[in-house]
């Protein structure tokens, strides 16, 4: 109804100077909207917006401006180009791990300066800038201003509604997950390479169509006018004043500034606007750093969190057709990997049979901890090979090995912080193993939270959660994907007496459901309790495997936890 | 294309290492708050420019020999920097928002400028500016060589404070690991307010530098933003050394580009140089 309006306005006949109002505000609703989608989502800020802005605007101003292609034609092209030059650069930059935060945004923002000098030295540009008024504005509307009110119109709505679905898609809970730790939402089984390619190229895209349509709009296009430092920072503070976890906040934020700009541009107070919007971003960082729509963020999480009651007892795992079979679940072959010159693991040869809990001991620094991180794929094994269920493992990306039915909990856990714990675990349930869709992961998690004893807490954040709950929580969240392999990492360090005999209550309910167990521990007492047979592991090799009381009474065992005499 | 006669070059390796000093002078106070406070400030250059505009005020209307207004900029910009870090840390602001909160401070400083200075050119016509002398074939300016004297002294005296007394060695540890620090019996508060300070008194100290050498506009503010933050990187956060080193590499290599190249070609060698460095340098993976 307010659509159909809104696109009938220019029939109004009002003046030609309300559109183009109109047009720089829904200009930047769709700057900033499209921006939200990788960096607000996904917490990786670009400062290159105004590159991909620019390059849209460029590619338009030379398809139309010299090659006299109809205006609505340069607009795919407007889009295209963007976007592969977005994803060509994340292809580079998403690769390197250390590129996160600080370092993305500085990276984009000489992108930026890059782009513009190639433009100013070449062809496209070369100094003097790109003349427009000779291209004919195609008729949407009765007045040329009318037009690029209706695209813009047309545009903002298209990048609302895109930033709307990926907000509720996989795509978005993924972005999420990336946005509080991208380390655990690989290893959950968040693709989180690709899910950034994505929102990098939908956002350049959206951008560029964007700067498409501005070019013809002001007609003729300069380089230092196009790539310079204020789109990137205008966008940053429409979202980050609306709120960037809330697929709305960035276009209210884009309403709010593009309006209080031109009331001070009106009241011929240009200068004063430019302090004012200065010290509206200092307050709105320093009041509400989560910006306008935070509650509406909070109240929409909850309110989606509401799921399907549990009907019936979690499913088992995945059935097991040889249980305690020939072949062992994981085969751990000459497994080597060192950090700059020290060898955490010195070739460990392992199996792990199908059914067993498995427990691993070792002084700290035997590299215990390295193992899992090897084995669930947060590193890479320098040498050797791991094969789990039939197939290598070596070389996959975590969030594969994730899929494939490995799933670990951290020692120091890593919720996602701004999940609720319900969404935390129905994360694993949608890209692990399980493979589910949001809903049926919703009603999962909450019978997997009711499995660890976390049934009442589903719908606060894990900030809430006291130590024992948030292991609990990285408990549930690794079972709820359904794993062949469950890897716990001193799931029991910090707990009360009484919360560990809970804890080993539940490990032991784990396995009655078929999961395999490989439990690194120290406290002495529950892994002779729980262990089929256990692992010592001393200076990255295996020292001894065996049954628990038979390994524990080995000299070489005993000389590695004490010492030997003669040192 | 021919290449240029070899004084030629000389000369222009002799600018840029004059202005990449200047990089490094801005740099140092940039990097310091960025990796001992965890602070990235980008109001650092608009208060850079706030200081070259008071100095220029003082020269050109009162008078004042351009390098005594120092006296009244560097406590004064002391103080500035002293105050914003009071406000961001009661606030707790995360390092990326105070990036979007220094900016917002950027657009009031410039909005602050424009205001009394308008947005029209400013040149200041010291007794420095005509002054340089020859050392063979070369061309040495005064006010370009002092700035290069005064960045070399402010970054080696900032370096050693790090090094060898018990603050710079407090702040050091405050940086690794704040809480710990603390448990140690180290004041992070009255720490980070003295560096805070420093850091905007350095910014008042390049802008002295900015007023002897360059004509001023408010929208040059962000002209240096792109490649002190690259000489920053390369040189590494928190190093008192590395900035104007880095600078000066950057300095000297964009000269030479403008040289045999064309003077426009001359911002990509800084920002590939950023680039490539962020994506190969070595580091925790």
């Amino acid at each position: 109804m307010a659509g159909a309006t809104l696109a009938l306005l220019p029939l109004a006949g009002l003046p030609a100077f309300y559109e183009s109002f109109l047009y720089l505000v829904f200009h930047w609703v769709v700057l900033a909207t499209s921006w939200n989608i990788l960096s607000g989502y996904s917490g990786y800020f670009s400062f290159g917006h105004g590159a991909f802005f620019g390059a849209g605007v460029y590619t338009t101003a030379t398809l139309a401006g010299r090659f006299d292609v109809p205006f609505l034609w340069t607009l795919p092209a407007a889009a295209a180009i963007p976007a592969l030059l977005g994803v060509a650069i994340g292809a580079i930059v998403f690769r390197v791990r250390r590129v996160r935060g600080e370092l993305f945004a500085l990276l984009t923002l000489a992108v930026t300066f890059v782009l513009a000098t190639i433009v100013l030295n070449t062809r496209i540009d070369g100094g003097p800038g790109v003349y427009l008024s000779a291209v004919p504005v195609p008729t949407l509307a009765p007045s040329p201003s009318g037009t690029f009110y209706v695209m813009a119109l047309a545009l903002a709505t298209l990048t609302v509604a895109i930033a709307y679905r990926v907000r509720k898609a996989r795509l978005g809970t993924g972005l999420f997950a990336i946005h509080d730790d991208e380390d655990a939402a690989e290893v959950v089984g968040v693709p989180t390479y690709r899910y950034k390619l994505a929102a990098l190229g939908l956002s350049c895209a959206l951008a560029g169509t964007a700067g498409g349509v501005h070019a013809l709009f002001v007609s003729y296009v300069t380089a230092p006018s196009t790539f310079n430092i204020t789109v990137p920072l205008t966008v940053v503070l429409m979202s980050v004043l609306g709120g960037t976890r809330h697929w709305a906040g960035p276009a209210l934020g884009a309403l709010v500034i593009t309006v209080l700009l031109y009331a001070f541009t009106a009241a011929d107070q240009a200068v004063a606007g430019k302090a004012f919007v200065g010290a509206v971003l200092v307050a709105a960082v320093l009041f509400m750093p989560e910006g306008i729509l935070r509650r509406a963020a909070l109240r929409a999480d909850r309110a989606s969190a509401v799921a399907a009651p549990a009907e019936e007892p979690p499913a088992a795992g995945a059935p097991l057709a040889r249980k305690g079979g020939a072949e062992p679940l994981l085969v751990l072959r000459g497994v080597r990997k060192s950090f700059r010159g020290v060898r955490a693991l010195d070739g460990v040869d392992l199996e792990v049979r199908e059914g067993e809990i498995l427990g691993m001991l070792g002084p700290n620094g035997s590299g215990k901890s390295t193992l899992i991180n090897v084995v669930s794929g947060h590193y890479e094994a320098d040498d050797g090979s791991l094969r789990f269920a039939g197939s290598e493992l070596r070389g996959l990306p975590a969030h594969r090995i994730a899929r494939g039915g490995v799933a670990r909990t951290y020692q120091i856990p890593r919720p996602f912080a701004h999940l609720t714990v319900l969404d935390n675990v129905a994360l694993a349930a949608m890209f692990g193993g399980a493979r589910l869709d949001r809903r049926a992961a919703r009603a999962q998690a909450q019978r997997w939270l009711e499995f660890a004893g976390l049934g009442e807490r589903a719908h606060v954040h894990p900030g809430e959660l006291n130590l024992h709950q948030t292991k609990f929580l990285e408990l549930a969240r690794a079972l709820a994907s359904r794993p062949r392999l469950l890897l716990l990492d001193e799931v029991l360090s910090g707990l009360t007496p009484g919360e560990i005999d809970e804890a080993v209550a539940l490990i032991r309910r784990i396995r009655d459901r078929d999961t395999t167990i490989v439990l690194v521990e120290h406290v002495m007492r529950v892994v002779t309790e729980l262990s089929d047979r256990v692992v010592v592991l001393d200076q990255g090799r295996v020292l001894a495997v065996g049954a628990a009381a038979e390994v524990m009474r080995r000299r070489e065992v005993i000389n590695a936890y004490l010492g030997s005499p003669r040192a | 294309m021919t290449l240029p006669s070899a004084t030629l070059l000389a000369q222009s390796a002799l600018s840029g290492l004059f202005i990449g000093a200047l990089y490094g002078l801005l740099g140092l106070g940039l990097g310091l708050s960025w990796g001992l406070l965890h602070l990235i400030n980008l109001a650092h250059f608009a208060f850079a420019f706030l200081a070259a505009y008071v100095c220029y005020q003082l020269a050109t209307v009162g008078g004042v020999d351009p390098f005594l207004t120092l006296a009244i900029i560097v406590p004064s910009f002391f103080a500035l920097g002293v105050v914003v870090q009071w406000l961001l840390a009661r606030f707790e602001v995360s390092p990326l928002n105070s990036l979007l909160a220094t900016f917002g401070l950027t657009a009031i400083v410039e909005a602050t400028i424009q205001h009394f200075w308008t947005a029209d050119f400013r040149k200041l016509d010291s007794a420095y500016a005509q002054m340089k002398f020859r050392v063979g074939e070369l061309f040495v300016p005064v006010p370009e060589l002092l700035t290069f004297l005064l960045a070399v002294g402010l970054s080696l005296a900032i370096w050693a404070v790090m090094r060898y007394t018990d603050t710079g060695r407090a702040l050091r540890a405050a940086a690794e690991d704040g809480p710990i620090a603390e448990a140690f019996g180290v004041n992070r508060r009255a720490h980070s307010l003295l560096l805070a300070g420093v850091c905007a008194a350095l910014a008042g100290v390049a802008g002295v530098c900015l007023a002897l050498s360059f004509t001023l506009t408010p929208a040059q503010i962000y002209g240096w933003v792109g490649v002190v933050f690259a000489a920053v990187m390369l040189g590494g956060l928190g190093s008192a050394l590395g900035p104007l080193a880095a600078g000066i590499i950057i300095g000297v290599s964009e000269a030479l580009a403008m040289a045999v190249a064309s003077p426009s070609w001359a911002p990509i060698v800084s920002f590939t140089l950023l680039i490539a460095i962020l994506l190969l340098r070595p580091g925790k993976p």
